[in-house]
């Protein structure tokens, strides 16, 4: 009765925590701009399925693809295990499934069981990767202090989480003389074989709280980790760009409406006035459309795409991935910000120059290598471009060289400075051959 | 079999009361850069030779607005691009082709929200289409018989557009050995001219994009690297001159390897 009741508290109070930065989240990323993604319903929901659940662009890569499936896929059958064991935990009951499902139960268990060690070895694959091998796109200077810290964390709580399955299922098939019948832990029984049956009711319960308490505090954690791309990959899909022409970039109809002005001055009465403090280009998190937010938040920091920019292979500021990271840490510093010191509250800084520099911006190359390489559908490239926007229109801050290409394009038509006539010229001389 | 062929205007086919059956966009590089209008020629041959109705815009064609869209001027991109739109739409252009895949871009997937619809082709889609309706005939173990060629995949034509089989297709009719990169189709790494970085410096950095790539190249073993973008074609050029490579390695446009091959030049 008291675990019960200690159970349903805790229940209480993370369901609170969690419903309450899951809403500062949401608000977060509702500060960006209006953009249409809710076409297509049935493509989209295609593509969530392929990219989200399929984990269709993980498998550019086989190892960390195989290795992340191990994972991915015990934490998908994991959760039957964790129904039971939080109705177990509000009702006071044991192994609440058991007595309806009979033999498909021990089916269940078993195989959550043999995925739950795949995923221990995928586990300490991946820590080895990130702390022993060392691989160049896990020890970036971006990940430096922190998100490398916040990867570790993840991990090693995965194999608290699995140590506590196995603690309850083995000290439960203990106690049961293995009538439960489970693969794995019945082959770890003989590891708690002598134990008094009060020590093996106190392994149980110790494995039972540890699973559960961690997977508390892992749900109480997500919101501040890359973890959270566990939820967030799944709308992100949903919502992702369908066109198959990458190349395309947002139009911005206010600048056509300024050019017809300016052509046709008498044109001024039809043009709708523009919102307030709207911005050409994007200079801070209001200023870029609610994607390119959502990205930030659901991006895991894997660093595909930086390892797949020309930019930073060639020694450059930029990281598409810390483009991301940092749009979410701004996000982050705003919400904190507007709690401490109310909603008007302006801190003075902004994405653009304080989180984000100029030199990171102008070194990319607009290749769409960043965009390609992403396993669940961001574009570090929209918001580079749409702060390259703000530099140019609204700061008109531009290196020097591209005012000359901007002038020769707005003289002569052409990117260079030459006169146009010249545009002949390979027609003069293949005439006169 | 090189001769002379008059290049015909737009201006001067619409004042004839014709229409050309496409529109050949030739660009800043290819019209002002001297290597680019090499390609261009080479191209205008092929379209000369196979008989297919085409014109110029000549003085009337300005820069799309790519570079400067990209750099962020949207405003000074807009302005191109309704200029553009104008004298298209005056000509009742329906067809276009180019070979570069910047303006290929823009043209066929931005200048619509601005008014401007057109059928627009990459030129090496054009060229495998003339090649597979046979009105472009290579000849027997041509200038390439038996070569290494690797393709460099331009990022506006791959990535941005999805366009990777079609440019290796089209070399495939050579007599060919075809090699790939390293790095390639989606993966393939950029020349480093795309975003405008083709008229700035690069930033402050280890090493210049091209040289990553020319190292690719040169991995490759390859006699001669296909490029489907003037701006590549810079870039390569300049990578493989400074590997002091420029007697085993030569950049060349597709439209430049099948008008060699098609005994054009």
């Amino acid at each position: 009765m008291l675990q019960q009741i200690i159970f349903i508290a805790v229940l209480a109070v993370v369901g609170y925590i969690v419903w309450k930065k899951a809403r500062q989240i949401y608000q977060s990323i509702s500060m960006g701009k209006p953009e249409n993604r809710t076409d297509q319903p049935e493509q989209r929901l295609k593509n969530m399925l392929l990219l989200a659940f399929g984990q269709k662009k993980m498998f550019r890569n086989l190892t960390p693809a195989f290795l992340h499936l191990c994972v991915y896929v015990a934490f998908v059958i994991t959760q039957i295990e964790l129904i039971e064991i939080i109705t177990d935990g509000v009702f006071g009951v044991h192994r609440f499934f058991r007595p309806f499902l009979g033999g498909f139960y021990t089916f269940i268990i078993s195989f959550i069981e043999v995925l739950s060690v795949l995923a221990l070895v995928a586990t300490l694959a991946f820590l080895s990767r990130r702390n022993l091998l060392r691989l160049p796109r896990f020890t970036m200077k971006e990940l430096a202090g922190w998100p490398m810290k916040d990867a570790n964390l993840i991990l090693i709580g995965e194999i608290v989480l699995i140590t506590g399955i196995f603690s309850m299922n083995t000290a439960d098939m203990q106690l049961h003389q293995g009538e439960y019948g489970f693969l794995v832990s019945g082959m770890l029984m003989p590891l708690l074989s002598g134990f008094s049956e009060t020590s093996l009711h106190v392994i149980e319960r110790f494995g039972w709280w540890l699973h559960i308490l961690t997977v508390f505090g892992f749900l109480l954690y997500l919101p501040y980790s890359k973890h959270l791309h566990i939820v967030l990959a799944f709308p992100n899909a949903y919502f992702a760009d369908l066109s198959n022409t990458k190349g395309k970039m947002t139009n911005m109809p206010r600048i056509t409406q300024e050019i017809n002005l300016m052509l046709n001055p008498s044109a001024a009465t039809d043009a709708p006035p523009p919102a307030e403090n709207e911005r050409f280009g994007a200079k801070d998190i209001q200023d870029l459309s609610w994607k390119s937010l959502l990205d930030a938040y659901a991006c895991t920091e894997c660093g595909r795409c930086t390892a797949a920019c020309p930019a930073n292979i060639t020694g450059k500021m930029l990281s598409p991935r810390k483009i991301m990271m940092a749009t979410r840490d701004r996000m982050e510093d705003i919400a904190k910000a507007k709690e401490q010191n109310g909603p008007d509250f302006d801190d003075g800084k902004t994405l653009l120059h304080d989180y984000i520099t100029p030199e990171e911006l102008r070194a990319c190359t607009t290749c769409n290598a960043c965009v390609e390489e992403c396993p669940v559908s961001i574009s570090p490239l929209n918001i580079i471009l749409e702060l390259r926007r703000c530099l140019i229109l609204e700061e008109s801050n531009s290196p020097d060289e591209w005012n000359k290409m901007f002038n020769g394009v707005e003289s002569n038509g052409a990117v260079w400075q030459l006169p146009a006539e010249q545009r002949l010229t390979w027609i003069q001389e293949l005439e006169q051959k | 079999m090189s001769q002379s062929f008059h290049v015909p205007l737009m201006a001067d086919l619409a004042a004839q009361g014709e229409k050309p059956d496409v529109l050949f966009w030739v660009g800043c590089a290819g019209s002002f850069d001297q290597r680019a209008q090499r390609i261009t020629k080479a191209f205008a041959k092929i379209l000369h030779h196979t008989g297919v109705k085409f014109a110029v815009l000549g003085l009337e064609e300005t820069c799309t607005g790519d570079p400067a869209r990209r750099a962020g001027n949207e405003f000074l991109y807009q302005m191109q691009a309704l200029t553009n739109i104008a004298t298209l739409n005056a000509y009742e252009i329906t067809k276009i082709v180019t070979a570069c895949p910047h303006c290929f871009n823009t043209l066929k997937n931005e200048y619509p929200e601005l008014g401007g619809n057109y059928e627009v082709m990459h030129h090496t889609q054009l060229l495998q289409q003339l090649i597979n309706e046979g009105r472009l005939k290579l000849k027997d173990g041509g200038a390439f018989k038996g070569k290494r060629i690797t393709y460099h995949d331009s990022c506006y034509l791959g990535r941005a557009n999805g366009i990777y089989e079609v440019p290796r297709q089209v070399l495939e009719a050579l007599d060919a050995e075809l090699v790939e990169m390293k790095r390639c189709k989606s993966r393939g790494l950029c020349c480093g001219a795309g975003g405008a970085q083709m008229f700035k410096e690069d930033e402050p950095g280890n090493k210049h994009v091209n040289m990553e790539r020319t190292e690719d190249v040169l991995q490759s073993k390859a006699q001669v690297v296909a490029a489907a973008c003037p701006f590549c074609n810079t870039m390569l050029t300049d990578g493989v001159k400074y590997n002091d490579k420029q007697d085993e390695v030569q950049v060349l446009d597709i439209a430049e390897i099948i008008a060699q091959a098609a005994d054009l030049v």
